[in-house]
């Protein structure tokens, strides 16, 4: 899929996070200079064009106006708030996925921001890892092969319809949830994908569990999809979630 | 502000002044209308009596000429309480009657007239009013019959002094009523603005007085009494948040300090700076943690999570919580069963299941079966590393319950165990903010309902008590069943 795009490397076993896609633009819109710039350059290391605006009228004219990928948000921004800036490009036709980075984290807040046309959304303070992979993912160059009805990372064959998954010429058995895990993971093969998306995807729910909830069932799906082969598939992405993809080279 | 400003300036006697303006103007116009209605009837009847003894005299005249008349005028003239009588010649000279004199010009005019006049026998020699009736006989003599009006005066006088009295009594008892009641209001208002003034400069324990009438005042008392516990609670609860804040930030924030600082004095190489800062970013994200969690909770205790409520089933809540956490429990050595019955509930679903899943992670940490109360026998072994989540419905109540078999939380300590940050002796050793039954605490009591610590024997049964959602046609039911009572 993405496999010559990627650029992951390996240290020890696991994978560093680096950017899946060198070409990406985004705009992040944040009028907190620090932050703003750590983004910037955060963004710039792992091989992204990031442009910035400071206030949320430069930030709708920008993003009106110039061709991104992605639209990182504040949604507390002087001039114009967020949420209002993401509801006036909808308006005009603007469907530029739009992630809302914002200090208020609780569910009800999380829901205004959806509803207000945003595609994502993470309280402040976020890991600059769950914020990359969740970029990644809402990115629209991703958005292509989401829609397939079987997935295929190497020699692993997922069949969203028949609800079949093979390894090879052996038939694996999983469990519905493991299934949704797996269809999960495979939608954004060769992404990486944070613990808290696939809570909030695979299970629905939007709060922090105080335990290592999910990587007890990531481990069981490892089990059965890469016990016994001589090539893993699902990789651990140290300090970041983990991502299933096909050879590293 | 005088005290007398004060009084005048209540509703209550303001009230007072209105309805003693309405009442003495009720109490007025109805004397009014009673003395102008008896001033005409006796007028009527003295007009009726004079008319007919006119036709009567006019009749003698007729029959028995001057000399009937002047002897029956003369006759009727001396009886007591006599109406007035006069006879005069074409040229004006009385010839008979009682009237000693007249204003001038009346027996000059025929018909009705009111005139001053004197009785031929008064001693008084004042002047009298009268209404009269002049008729001229047929050759020229002049007939006066006429009636004193004094009477009619003095029962005018009378009613008018009763008028005078009544609005007085009317005047003096409604001010008096008035200062009254609208002191009495002002006793108790003064009373409550005290108790306010004191609540305002910080005394959250005062309360207002609350009398036994139960009437409008003391109504209004008991609930602002109810508003102000709400507030005492909630600011307590807000003070205790941040002196836990205060208290359990600020031990790990200083860990953290303390390690980095460690970090940077000790001279390195890049693996321990990494490692170091690998523990700073862990650390960190346990504070984020305990921070949500101690906002979440705020946010459940002071009602803001109210939206977000919808319908949904206990048991989709059991079964997803049991899924999510059955392969952790599994590989902490421990059974993670679930059984469930239909229990419809009404609530922040999020929420809930949040609240499940705390009780989940506390019963895979710390419902362990001890040693002592390890029970013989491959089986008993077996069953008591299980761990049970039910959902049932029991009356109007759901019942959300996870037992271990655990060393459970003695009897005394269970209601402290739910307090925030408080973390039992036994379990300080193994990771956790101490925060996780306190949010299933808050929320249960955002839906109405509470969170119970029981023995599982052996073990801990927690249970979140929560409002049954009724079926849609109870809920009907009960819908038409509020009509009337909210109109009674």
């Amino acid at each position: 899929m993405h496999d010559d795009a990627g650029r992951a490397m390996v240290t020890e076993g696991t994978l560093q996070v680096t950017a899946t896609d060198p070409n990406m633009r985004l705009l992040i819109i944040e009028d907190d200079r620090e932050s703003a710039d750590y983004l910037v350059k955060a963004f710039r290391e792992v091989g992204y064009v990031a442009d910035l605006a400071s206030d949320g009228e430069e930030g709708l004219a920008l993003a009106d106006s110039g061709d991104y990928d992605v639209l990182v948000i504040d949604r507390m921004l002087p001039k114009r708030d967020g949420l209002s800036l993401i509801g006036t490009l909808r308006d005009k036709g603007n469907r530029t996925p739009a992630l809302i980075l914002s200090a208020l984290g609780q569910v009800d807040d999380r829901i205004k921001g959806l509803r207000a046309g945003g595609d994502d959304y993470l309280p402040k303070p976020y890991s600059f890892a769950e914020l990359l992979a969740r970029v990644e993912v809402l990115s629209r160059r991703h958005g292509g092969p989401a829609e397939e009805t079987t997935y295929r990372v190497g020699d692993l064959e997922l069949d969203r319809l028949s609800h079949r998954v093979a390894r090879g010429k052996d038939e694996l058995t999983l469990q519905p949830r493991e299934f949704r895990l797996l269809e999960y993971l495979m939608k954004h093969a060769g992404q990486v994908v944070t613990r808290t998306m696939l809570l909030e995807n695979v299970w629905d729910y939007h709060f922090d569990p105080q335990t290592n909830v999910i990587d007890v069932h990531i481990s069981r799906l490892r089990s059965k999809i890469d016990k016994g082969f001589e090539r893993p598939l699902l990789h651990t992405i140290r300090g970041a979630g983990y991502m299933i993809r096909d050879g590293i080279r | 502000m005088t005290a007398f400003g004060k009084l005048v300036r209540t509703t209550a006697f303001r009230l007072t002044l209105v309805y003693l303006f309405l009442f003495g103007l009720f109490a007025a116009s109805l004397l009014g209308y009673f003395a102008w209605n008896t001033r005409r009837l006796i007028t009527e009847q003295i007009t009726s009596t004079v008319n007919a003894e006119t036709g009567e005299i006019s009749d003698i005249y007729g029959r028995r000429g001057l000399r009937g008349l002047v002897f029956t005028i003369e006759n009727r003239a001396l009886r007591p309480g006599a109406n007035l009588y006069l006879v005069t010649t074409p040229t004006g000279q009385a010839v008979a009657g009682n009237v000693g004199s007249l204003a001038p010009g009346v027996m000059g005019s025929s018909g009705w007239q009111e005139t001053e006049y004197r009785r031929l026998d008064d001693q008084d020699n004042a002047d009298h009013r009268a209404l009269v009736r002049v008729t001229e006989l047929t050759s020229g003599f002049r007939l006066l019959i006429g009636r004193d009006l004094e009477e009619r005066r003095r029962l005018f006088g009378i009613v008018a002094q009763a008028a005078q009295w009544s609005v007085l009594i009317v005047v003096v008892l409604g001010l008096g009523g008035g200062i009254f009641v609208a002191r009495r209001v002002l006793r108790r208002i003064d009373a409550m603005t005290g108790t306010t003034q004191r609540i305002m400069a910080g005394d959250l324990s005062g309360r207002l007085p609350v009398g036994r009438s139960g009437d409008e005042l003391d109504r209004l008392a008991e609930n602002l009494n109810a508003m102000l516990e709400r507030i005492e609670a909630l600011m307590i609860g807000l003070k205790e948040v941040s002196d836990n804040i205060a208290h359990d930030l600020k031990t790990p924030l200083t860990r953290l300090r303390n390690r980095a600082e460690e970090a940077l004095a000790k001279s390195g190489n890049e693996t321990e700076y990494r490692s170091a800062l690998e523990r700073t970013i862990e650390e960190s994200d346990g504070l984020i943690r305990t921070f949500n969690a101690l906002l979440m909770i705020a946010r459940a205790e002071s009602g803001q999570a109210r939206d977000n409520m919808d319908d949904f089933e206990a048991a989709d809540v059991a079964h997803g919580i049991h899924e999510l956490y059955e392969p952790l429990a599994e590989d902490g050595g421990m059974v993670l069963q679930v059984k469930t019955a239909l229990a419809p509930l009404h609530g922040n679903r999020e929420l809930i299941s949040q609240a499940l899943a705390n009780l989940v992670e506390n019963a895979i940490k710390y419902g362990r079966p001890t040693a002592a109360a390890q029970p013989l026998g491959a089986d008993a072994a077996a069953s008591s590393r299980e761990i049970l989540i039910e959902a049932r419905r029991d009356g109007d109540k759901v019942l959300l319950s996870v037992s271990d078999h655990g060393p459970g939380i003695p009897e005394a300590d269970r209601g402290h165990a739910v307090e925030r940050f408080v973390r039992l002796e036994a379990s300080r050793t193994l990771p956790g903010s101490g925060l996780g039954l306190s949010l299933a605490s808050a929320v249960a009591t955002l839906h109405g309902g509470d969170l119970t610590l029981g023995d599982a024997n052996p073990g801990l049964r927690a249970t979140l008590a929560l409002p049954a959602r009724a079926a849609t046609s109870d809920r009907v039911a009960a819908q038409t069943q509020d009509v009337p009572q909210k109109v009674a």
